[in-house]
């Protein structure tokens, strides 16, 4: 059986070279692969482009907004170019204005079904989100059932950062409630997945196979994430 | 006689009170998640996350968060008996597929003709749409809570949005800190009226000619 679990984070980042682009999931705190993040920044890796919904949240928690504080991110594909409020600006606001870092803003539903696409083999696909809005802008219209429709690509990546709450030790994953989020997505839509796992990996067979929420087939490097202090885990925070 | 707008729970009960047993129902971030707080009473109200949580319940006491179960407000919650959790994009399939009976969002500005802004402020370089737009056009009904007026008195109930808008044509109800109203092909019609003002009042305040009913009654939430 092929080698998947390794034995840190920065041995499991440790081939992403400048240039590449990755995919973050996490909605809220939960599915943030939070030590795959950390490892990334100790790695150096520069020239990134970023696939994520948002980018970052407020707070000391380790996630996208660190990586994006480093500036080696040249471009972040988001449903979130700015903060809800303009009080809670991250650092991503402030350089996206001055020119530093590249943004392209997608409606949460066609970035979700965008790296669906991807994973999924499908060339492109209409949609009738953002009909009418600054995102058509440029972009293919044509009614279908009488209805206006956009065409949207699919997005794919390089690597994808994971967290799941279980493994075994072929790939296979589960989520935990909203951790799942765009974690099976994104697993599916790059080339290397690297995951985070929260359980001691298990032996093959201990998942059940109708309870595998993403085939060991997408999965390439595991890492069990350590006790705090040396992993990082969530704390609760109030927004 | 002293004028008092509408409170921000008052006008999310009012919009609760529209939705029928067995509705699905996605809240947007800030102050249509106070509609969860409604008391429902025999009526079973299904709240679906963009995160792909179909059923969540009140928020989580302090202490008892799980910590992985969020709402779209990315407030922890608790899980609701019956429910059920998919990936993000089964989750918008349930909003753009049309499996929403109705979403309630905030938003800067409503036209007339149904149309909204919500994601994107004037001078700023950056916008945020969220799941939005794609509530927008996939929700059967998109309702609107909103303040009457910006903090500088200007109205955000007008013929057209002057800001970039988040969906065209899809509103149908809106309620402010000064009523109720219907966006019909005529344009808004004020169907309930905040205790105090007078059409006078709130069509000062509005920056499009509003339909009055003969049949307008006072705002009851």
């Amino acid at each position: 059986m092929k080698n998947k679990v390794y034995s840190s984070f920065d041995e499991a980042v440790a081939g992403i070279p400048d240039g590449a682009t990755i995919m973050f999931p996490g909605f809220g705190p939960p599915g943030i692969p939070r030590n795959l993040i950390a490892a990334l920044i100790r790695q150096g890796a520069k020239d990134l482009i970023g696939i994520c919904n948002n980018h970052g949240a407020l707070g000391n928690l380790m996630d996208v907004g660190r990586l994006i504080e480093t500036e080696r991110v040249v471009k972040w594909v988001c449903a979130f170019t700015a903060a809800p409020h303009p009080s809670r600006k991250l650092a991503f606001e402030g350089l996206y204005e001055e020119g530093k870092i590249e943004a392209e803003l997608v409606p949460q539903g066609t970035l979700a079904e965008r790296i669906r696409a991807g994973g999924a083999g499908i060339g492109a696909f209409y949609t009738p989100t953002g009909v009418g809005t600054e995102v058509a802008e440029g972009k293919e219209h044509r009614e279908i059932d009488g209805r206006m429709h956009i065409l949207e690509y699919p997005l794919k990546a390089d690597y994808a950062l994971i967290r799941a709450r279980r493994a075994d030790k072929m790939g296979n994953l589960q989520y935990r409630l909203s951790q799942r989020n765009f974690n099976p997505l994104m697993a599916q839509a790059a080339t290397t997945t690297i995951v985070e796992v929260e359980e001691d990996i298990l032996e093959p067979g201990q998942i059940d196979p109708d309870q595998v929420h993403t085939p060991c087939i997408f999965v390439d490097r595991m890492v069990r994430i350590p006790p705090a202090p040396e992993g990082i885990w969530d704390a609760p925070t109030r927004t | 006689m002293e004028k008092t707008p509408l409170d921000r729970q008052a006008m999310c009960n009012r919009l609760a009170m529209e939705f029928q047993d067995g509705w699905v129902v996605n809240l947007g971030i800030g102050m249509p998640t106070l509609c969860s707080n409604y008391d429902f009473g025999d009526k079973q109200i299904i709240f679906h996350s963009e995160n792909g949580v179909i059923g969540y319940g009140p928020l989580a006491a302090e202490g008892e968060e799980d910590l992985h179960l969020v709402n779209a407000s990315s407030q922890y919650v608790t899980i609701a008996t019956g429910a059920a959790i998919v990936h993000h994009a089964d989750s918008f399939a349930i909003i753009r597929g049309g499996h929403l009976d109705a979403t309630v969002l905030g938003a800067y500005e409503v036209a007339e003709n149904g149309d909204f802004a919500n994601y994107k402020t004037a001078g700023r370089k950056g916008g945020g749409i969220g799941g939005a737009m794609d509530l927008a056009v996939g929700a059967k009904q998109v309702f609107i809570a909103m303040e009457h007026s910006t903090r500088e008195g200007e109205p955000r109930l007008l013929q057209r949005c002057n800001l970039p808008v988040t969906a065209v044509s899809v509103v149908t109800k809106v309620v402010t800190t000064l009523g109720l109203f219907e966006v019909t092909p005529e344009g808004f019609k004020l169907m309930e009226i905040a205790p105090s003002f007078t059409t006078d009042d709130v069509q000062a305040q509005t920056g499009a000619t509003l339909i009055i009913p003969d049949n307008l009654v006072e705002f009851n939430a």
